[in-house]
């Protein structure tokens, strides 16, 4: 049954409802700068290529998306699996989930050795967490680069101390690019754990404690289920932009070691393959809406069971 | 008494002390406590907040540890064991029930950590809910059920794994009057029911006189007295206890003589009149005694009296009425008679009384 409140207050809605030209303004923002912008993607993606970039107007393809998992063979003609581009779909997915496993094993101590401090000094931890966002992507990205390269601060040191004899190839790898975005995106998953954190009633722990669960049990039965939004929403947080990362992989996995970000700059670049890059950034779409549907499910989930 | 069978103490507290913080900071929270509580008792800490008492209760449960001291259970030590690794379960003032799990979830959780056999859980589970009348509402979410149900939710939580002290801070105080009153008998009833040795946390003397076997007054970190709830109201030792415990009229006076755990003292009109000595004190000169409103009696007229002086006020109070006196050496005394039916003639407003003071109402303290 909803409350006389409730039922105000929906009437108040559909007040608002009914000024459409009001509404106007959000209207123009959401189709002309949100969904617009998906359908000429969409529409270029099913288009044959321009010869010089671009895309030859009028005419239908399938061939943009056929190319994100297969290739034609040069001389027989006959499609083959994409092999380049799986590897680029799987290391991207690969490393994005790394990369959200690595911050939630750091970030979930971190917020909790925020949460845990007396009010006044819990301000100043989270501001001290969210410093970095000050400092631009690019030059955050070239300065764990100079820490990681041959001759950087890690490598040099270790020599220095005898530890070992020649550097260590950390750059230009798969590693190189995920130390690189747990290093980024690790606020974006402190953050939302510390909010959850935050709310957390700790009598609970101590009622834990007194009904005999040991540390990782008050840890694994309290702790866990009742910040897991903060989880939930860490973890969309990171795992999203990790999957289209695009400087980081960029800066420090060479040009070899390509994500889905650079692949899609590729296409729009030098591949002169407009198509193909389109059907991949609606391919990434749906990876990150296939992410999130299987994540808000789990919410719902657990704020149901909050009751 | 005798030597028969001998009280066990289930706790006991040896001169523990906590102090939080450092240097400067530091704060003292109790200073030096010992205070034996026997098996199968329900023993009350009273005081007012800041008094030590929940402290207290914090060191016995394990959620801090004292600064010195021992706290002994059955005779060994537990001060340096975690919470989980002590015999004693918490009802919380918060309740602090799980709300990520069901009322049924929340009763068994200290047996499933205890790993015991899921038929036994299941059994005990069935057997608290009963025990605490909430069958019908096993499988809720703890938000959903009202406050009286959540006390009793964290009661039946507490008690599920058979702790051999059940530790109570101030459980009762979030609940209205009527409810509260329901859950003291309630507690009694369970006490009874369980044999379980119970320290309860209160600052409300009146949920401690009603409940307690035995009450320790705290104050500033210190037991002052311990003892029965008629004890501790009809012989405070301290003029805090008396003050802190029901209405009380001090008297200044000084000691006449002393025989046998009881004193006369001299009061300041120049009457004598008989008072107990607290135990083990005995003291000479100048002392204040205390007298309980309702262990005084009022008398029209002149005679001989104890005490004389002029009402100032007259209270109706339905049961009883209080008169409120000036005595005639100007200190303030309050008598607290009966009402009775048709009881209504007496003393008014400006009227001269006279104040009896029976053999065994009056009480020496100790400060």
């Amino acid at each position: 049954m909803a409350s006389a409140e409730e039922i105000a207050r929906a009437a108040d809605r559909k007040d608002i409802r009914d000024r459409w030209l009001l509404s106007a303004p959000a209207l123009i923002i959401i189709f002309v700068a949100a969904i617009g912008p998906l359908f000429v993607m969409l529409a270029y993606s099913f288009m044959v290529k321009g010869d010089y970039g671009d895309v030859k107007f009028g005419t239908f393809s399938l061939d943009g998306w056929t190319s994100v998992l297969f290739e034609r063979d040069i001389f027989d003609d006959t499609l083959g699996l994409a092999d380049a581009h799986l590897t680029i779909l799987w290391r991207s997915v690969r490393l994005s989930f790394y990369t959200t496993v690595l911050t939630l094993i750091f970030g979930f101590p971190t917020a909790y050795f925020i949460s845990t401090r007396p009010p006044k000094t819990r301000e100043v931890w989270v501001f001290l967490v969210t410093i970095p966002f000050w400092t631009n992507l690019l030059i955050r990205t070239f300065a764990m680069q100079q820490v990681i390269r041959n001759e950087g601060l890690v490598n040099t040191a270790l020599i220095q101390l005898g530890i070992l004899d020649r550097p260590l190839q950390i750059m230009n790898t798969d590693t190189a690019i995920l130390l690189g975005m747990v290093y980024v995106y690790l606020p974006l998953m402190v953050l939302p754990l510390y909010a959850s954190m935050e709310k957390l009633d700790f009598r609970l722990i101590e009622a834990g404690y007194d009904l005999y669960a040991s540390r990782w049990q008050v840890l694994r039965r309290i702790i866990l289920p009742l910040v897991k939004p903060g989880v939930i929403a860490g973890s969309i947080l990171v795992f999203i932009p990790s999957l289209g990362a695009y400087v980081i992989p960029r800066v420090l996995g060479g040009g070899k070691n390509m994500m889905l970000g650079n692949l899609i700059e590729l296409q729009f670049g030098a591949g002169r393959n407009w198509p193909l890059g389109a059907a991949i950034s609606i391919t990434l779409m749906a990876l990150v809406m296939v992410a999130l549907l299987f994540y808000v499910r789990n919410v719902s989930r657990s704020e149901a069971g909050h009751g | 008494m005798g030597w028969s069978v001998p009280d066990r103490n289930a706790i006991e507290i040896r001169g523990v002390r906590k102090v939080f913080g450092a240097g400067e900071n530091a704060v003292v929270a109790l200073d030096t406590v010992s205070v034996p509580i026997r098996e199968n008792e329900f023993f009350t800490l009273l005081g007012p907040s800041g008094c030590g008492k929940t402290t207290l209760l914090r060191l016995i449960a394990g959620f801090d540890y004292p600064s010195a001291g021992e706290i002994l259970l059955y005779g060994d030590d537990i001060a340096p064991l975690p919470p989980f690794k002590r015999p004693v379960n918490t009802v919380f003032q918060s309740y602090a029930l799980f709300p990520h799990m069901t009322v049924a979830e929340n009763i068994g959780f200290g047996l499933e950590m205890l790993d015991r056999p899921k038929a036994e859980v299941k059994a005990r589970v069935a057997e608290m809910l009963k025990l605490v009348r909430m069958e019908q509402l096993a499988n809720r979410r703890t938000s959903q059920i009202s406050g009286g149900q959540q006390q009793r939710v964290a009661l039946a939580r507490a008690l599920a794994p058979q702790p051999k002290v059940l530790l109570l801070d101030e459980p009762l105080s979030a609940l209205d009057y009527k409810l509260r009153k329901d859950m003291q008998i309630e507690l009694k009833r369970l006490q009874g029911e369980t044999g379980i040795t119970f320290i309860f946390v209160t600052h409300d003397q009146e949920e401690a006189l009603t409940m307690s076997d035995r009450i320790a007054v705290m104050s500033a970190g210190k037991i002052l007295q311990v003892g029965a709830p008629r004890d501790i109201y009809d012989r405070p030792a301290e003029r805090f206890v008396a003050d802190f415990i029901g209405e009380s009229n001090f008297l200044k006076g000084e000691i006449a003589g002393t025989a046998g755990g009881r004193a006369t003292v001299r009061l300041s009109s120049g009457a004598e009149i008989p008072a107990s000595l607290p135990e083990g004190f005995s003291p000479s000169g100048a002392v204040t005694i205390v007298v309980r409103p309702e262990h005084a009696q009022l008398a029209a007229a002149n005679g001989d009296a104890s005490l004389s002086g002029t009402v100032e006020n007259v209270v109706y109070l339905g049961t009883d009425t209080h008169f409120h006196l000036r005595l005639d050496d100007g200190s303030p005394f309050i008598v607290r008679r009966q009402n009775s039916r048709g009881g209504g003639e007496g003393l008014t407003q400006g009227s001269r009384a006279r104040v009896l003071i029976g053999a065994d109402a009056a009480q020496v303290l100790k400060d």
